[in-house]
Parts: structure tokens; sequence; C-alpha cells
């Protein structure tokens, strides 16, 4: 290579940096900035008053799988940490498969009608992000509270004598997770069924195949790209949930995002907080990295 | 109804639309396709071509009337209940499998064994000579060889018959002329019965056994491509098949009087009254005055074709009327515009259409 070329190369390589320096100054500021202080403070220790103390530690992500005793001192495994992330995950997983049992059907219902109609159905499902999710999630709260909209309705009706108690478990938790996460799950599959070509509905049946073999071997993988981008649009959020799980689970059922929460506030163990929100991101990284497998496996066509 | 016969629609008619504004598709149509023919459906768009085809394939239920395949009714049965398969216009091929998949996927569906499967796709790649490309994806592959993917997949589960919707028209002109070859070449390999739907003409007569001319919902006509072409049925069918002169004439025993007063012998058996006479260009030829049946004309135009040349008349009662004249060695064309020639017609080649 002649030294002209080189040094144009070089002039090349400067340029390049220089022109990408806007997009890197905000990765550093907003993405990479607040993650390098929240992974500091995992390793500090907790002030009186909340804050962080300056010195390092293994006690925070410690606390995370096991508890000291402070009667004793010895340390048994967290159970009710574990309980709280297993929760988290169940609740998210629970909600990212409803999701799409509910979401599938509506999807494939708008992609199917008259262009005129899609338009205005789309409208509907995306009517509820224009309200504030606390004023939706209190309304959930309002229906299903011992004294809401259903139980009265139920009891007036004479169809049970005790209220059914909803509000304040897992299943209200659920519920609102559903209901918020829901329009996630149908506008990827809408738009990944839109492009479908219904006239390879034909050709399937055409060679013999079966409403359920047109649905599971033409239909599904064809339109598994809107599958997995709803799947991890609903599993990523739901994971760390702050406002459903607290209206509508209570004090009892936290999830992850509650329990962090918590430990900048009344808990006071900022370290431990940092810790927790170390771990939600790599149980997120870890879920992703499965999708992306599940998506590439036979032909990646994500 | 012949014993030969595969498929017969007895008495069919769709229609598509509300009660309120019922759009006739088919209309009572009645037709025996016969085993192992090259059968074409050929019409303008809107004729009821590709909804015949359709239900034969089993997409639409007819209203009324009888589908019978080796005389068992199906009219009813669902697509993957029939023993017949389709080659659609747009080819329809399955993108997230590979060519392979693809041809072997009625196979799969009908639960052959992954062996037999394996043998009947190889023999399908090498029919339609796609065996370097089975492993590719169906976007990995050109419009021609999607379309052989497309017979290849439809030909492998053996089907009774083989439906083709316009298969060819997404093709270019010279790949067109070459699949036209390419499915008279299977239709003899593989001995089973096409019924192939287009609208254009030419490749109904080159390719077919047997041509239904429908127009409006209704079968003008059922013959084979001379047939069709020599003895039209009526002036739709006279004028979608090649160019034809229409001139309007008066029967006096046996004998077809123009407007102008000339004269033109006809075939015998038609009855008096008012006829439309069909006259195909390449019949009409220029006479000499005073021959026997020769009609005085003016020429309007002419234009060069290479092998011939089309020659634009005008009857004396003003009746437009082509010639196409072959032309001569030395390259003249024949009349120019302006002159005053003598036409007749050759021989038998009248066609009397009722008026």
């Amino acid at each position: 290579m002649s030294e002209v070329q080189k040094q144009a190369d070089r002039k090349n390589a400067r340029n390049a940096w220089a022109l990408s320096a806007p997009a890197l100054l905000v990765l550093t500021v907003a993405a990479v900035g607040p993650l390098l202080i929240i992974l500091i403070y995992s390793f500090l220790l907790p002030g009186k008053y909340g804050n962080v103390e300056w010195g390092f530690s293994f006690d925070a992500w410690r606390g995370i799988l096991v508890s000291k005793d402070i009667f004793d001192g010895t340390y048994k495994l967290a159970d009710a940490h574990l309980t709280i992330f297993w929760r988290s995950v169940k609740l998210s997983l629970l909600t990212t498969v409803f999701t799409f049992v509910v979401g599938f059907p509506t999807a494939w219902f708008i992609a199917t009608r008259p262009p005129r109609w899609r338009a205005a159905l789309l409208f509907l499902i995306t009517i509820p992000f224009w309200t504030n999710l606390l004023i939706r999630t209190f309304a959930i709260n309002q229906i299903i509270r011992n004294e809401g909209l259903f139980n009265t309705a139920m009891i007036q009706l004479g169809l049970i004598d005790q209220p059914i108690v909803i509000i304040y478990t897992d299943f209200a938790v659920f519920l609102g997770m559903t209901y918020v996460y829901l329009p996630l799950m149908v506008l990827p599959l809408f738009a990944a069924i839109d492009r479908f070509d219904m006239r390879l509905l034909e050709a399937g049946y055409d060679l013999y195949a079966s409403r359920m073999q047109v649905l599971r071997r033409i239909i599904v993988p064809i339109v598994k790209p809107g599958i997995i981008a709803g799947s991890i649009l609903v599993f990523i959020p739901s994971l760390g949930a702050y406002v459903t799980p607290r209206i509508l689970g209570g004090g009892r059922n936290m999830m992850i995002g509650n329990f962090i929460e918590l430990q900048f506030g009344a808990g006071r163990n900022w370290p431990l907080g940092a810790a927790l929100s170390m771990t939600l991101l790599i149980i997120v990284m870890v879920a992703l990295l499965v999708y992306v497998r599940f998506a590439n496996r036979d032909g990646g066509h994500g | 109804m012949s014993a030969d016969a595969i498929i017969e629609a007895k008495s069919v008619t769709k229609t598509f639309g509300g009660p309120a504004e019922p759009v006739v598709a088919l209309d009572h149509v009645s037709a025996a396709i016969l085993r192992n023919e090259f059968f074409t459906l050929l019409g303008p768009s809107g004729c009821g071509k590709t909804t015949l085809l359709r239900l034969i394939a089993g997409f639409e239920m007819p209203d009324s009337g009888e589908i019978r395949l080796d005389g068992e009714e199906i009219g009813h049965l669902p697509p993957n209940k029939r023993p017949v398969n389709t080659v659609f216009q747009s080819y329809a091929l399955f993108p997230h499998m590979t060519v392979r998949e693809n041809i072997g996927f009625g196979l799969l569906m009908q639960g052959r064994a992954q062996t037999e499967i394996r043998e009947i796709v190889d023999r399908m790649l090498e029919l339609v000579r796609m065996v370097e490309m089975a492993e590719r994806k169906t976007d990995q592959i050109s419009g021609g060889q999607q379309q052989r993917v497309a017979l290849a997949r439809a030909l492998a589960p053996q089907p009774k018959v083989l439906l083709l919707d316009e298969p060819l028209s997404a093709l270019d002109y010279k790949l067109r002329k070459e699949m036209q070859i390419e499915l008279k070449r299977l239709q003899h390999e593989t001995g089973i019965t096409f019924v192939f739907v287009t609208h254009d003409q030419e490749e109904a007569l080159t390719m077919s056994d047997r041509i239904a001319v429908m127009s409006n919902g209704k079968i003008n006509q059922i013959g084979s491509p001379r047939e069709i072409y020599t003895h039209p049925v009526n002036r739709f069918v006279a004028d979608f098949i090649g160019e034809t002169n229409f001139i309007e004439a008066q029967l006096e025993k046996g004998v077809a009087r123009l407007a102008g007063g000339a004269r033109v012998a006809i075939e015998t058996g038609h009855a008096d009254g008012a006829v439309t006479l069909a006259v195909r260009p390449e019949h009409v030829r220029i006479a000499t005055q005073g021959a026997q049946g020769a009609i005085p004309a003016t020429v309007a135009d002419s234009v060069y074709f290479g092998t011939d040349s089309h020659v634009y008349l005008a009857l004396d009662d003003g009746t437009e009327v082509v010639a196409r004249l072959g032309t001569d060695a030395s390259g003249h064309s024949g009349p120019e515009a302006g002159d005053k020639v003598f036409v007749d017609f050759a021989p038998g080649s009248v066609q009397v259409l009722e008026a």
C-alpha cells in the first residue's frame, strides 16, 4: 500500500470518528455513564440515612441471595428476595403468553379487515396509551377491589354473597400488566400479519394441509419476527414493572421494580438497590440472548 | 356424459356479492374435461374462467350445480380433501422454506414417509430441471425458476388434475414461450390432466388439446384450437380468437348478398335472413376484375410487416375489411393506399354467424 493511500486511510478514520462523536457523546452521557454509576454504587457501603459511604464491599451483591441474621450474625438464603425474583419472572412470562394468546387473534382480525376498518381498529387498540398509566391502573383497581364494580355487580346479581378477592393478589398484577401491555403485543403482530401473503393459505390448503397444519407450518413461521418482537416488548417492561404491582399488588406482592424502589426509599440501602438493578439488567440481557438464539434458529427470519 | 371425462361440471352457478347486488360469475356452466387432455379456459378478465378453476380447486363452493371428479361429487369438499393441485398466478411459494421443502410440502401433509418424499422430490427436481437449486430459499431464485418450483410442488403429490391459473402471465415474452413448450412436455411426461386458465388466445391455441371460450360467466364454445379458429360459433368467439372481418349480409337461397350487391358463396345449411359473415384477414385475396365473386374495394391504408402486409380496405357499402397479403421476394407489398382493387374470399373460408 502506498504512503498516499495510508495517509488517506488515516484521514478517513479520523473523519469517521469525528462524525460519530455526537452519537458517542450521547451514548456515553445517557447510557454508559449512569450504568457505570449504578455499577460503582453496588460495590459501596450503605449510608445511615440513604446515599452511600465510600468503601469497597461485596455486601450488596451478597445481599441479593443471602441475608445476615441480625441476632447471631449467621448467613442464610434470602428466600424473600428469591420469591420476589421468581414472582417477577413468572408474572412476566404469564403476561407475555397471555397477551400473545389474546393478541394474535386480535391482530389477525384487524389485519384481515378492509383498510378503512383497519386504521380505526388500530386506533382503538392504541387509545389506552393516550391515558396516564397511573389513572388506568387505578381504574382497574376500582373495578376489581372488594367493594368495586365487579364484586358489587356480582353480589347484586346474586351470583356470590362474599366478594371475590382479586385486588392485592398476583392475579391482579397479572391482569393489570396484561391490560397495560397488550397493545405492545398486538402492534408488532399486526405489522407481521399485515405483510403475510394470504394467498399462501390457499396454497397450504391446496397441498392437503389442515387448518392446524397451515397455522403451525405456514402462518407461525412466517410471522415469527412479529411474535418475537411482541414478546420482547411485553416481557421486558413487565419484568421491571413498578406502577402496576404497586397499585394492584399492594405491599406484599412486590416485583423487582418495587423491591429496588424500596431500597432507595424506606430501606435506605442504595448499594443493594444498585446491585438489584444490575441483576434485573442481567436477567433482561439473558432473556434477550435466548430470544435472539430462538429467532435465528432454522434460517433466521428475525 | 362421456365415460372418459375426469371432471364434469353440471349447470354450475356461482354468484358473488350480497343478495342486494349479486354479481353472477358463472351462469349454469356445464363442461366435461377429458382424461389426460390439456384443457384451456380462455376468455377476457371477468368472464368467470378463474372462478370455474377455483370451484374445481375447492377455494369456492358453487351456489348450485355439481362438480364431479372421476364421477364423484366434490363440489362441497374443502381443497385439502380434493386430489387436485393448483399452480397459482402469483406462485404462492412458501418463503420460509427451501425449494426442496416447498416441493415436498404436499407429500409431507399427505403423511408420506420421509424416504418416499425424498425420492419423489428428487424426481420432481429433475423433471423441472432445478436439481442444483434444491437447497435455495425461494427468494434466491429467478421468476422463471419460481415458476418451475410452483409446477413441481403441484405435481409432486401426483394429482388427478393439475389446475394452472394464468401461470405464465408474470413472465417476459421469451421465458413465456419457453415455459409453454415446457408445460406441454410436462403434461406429456406426467400424463396428468391439465386445466389451464388464460386470457391469451395465442397461448391457448398453441398449447391446448381443447379450449373452452368463455364470456360473461358462460361457455361460448368448446372445441379443438382448429375447430374454434375455423368454425367459431358466434361473433364473440370469432372476434376473441384471432383477427376477423365481420360483414353484414342477407341470405337468399343459400347465397349471401352483401349490402353493396356482391354475392358471396357460403356453406349450405343456413336459413335465409340477416346474418354476419366472418372472414379471417389471411383469407381475403386480391381478385381480377370480372372474376366470379370479385368485390370492388378501395385501399385505405397498407402496412408492411415483413412476412406480410396488412391492407385496410373499404368495400363499396362502407364495410371495413382487413386483408393479410403475403409479400413476394422483391419486397413488393401489393396495392397502395388509394388504389381501386377487387377482392374475394378463399373457398370455404367464410363463416356464417347468426346475426
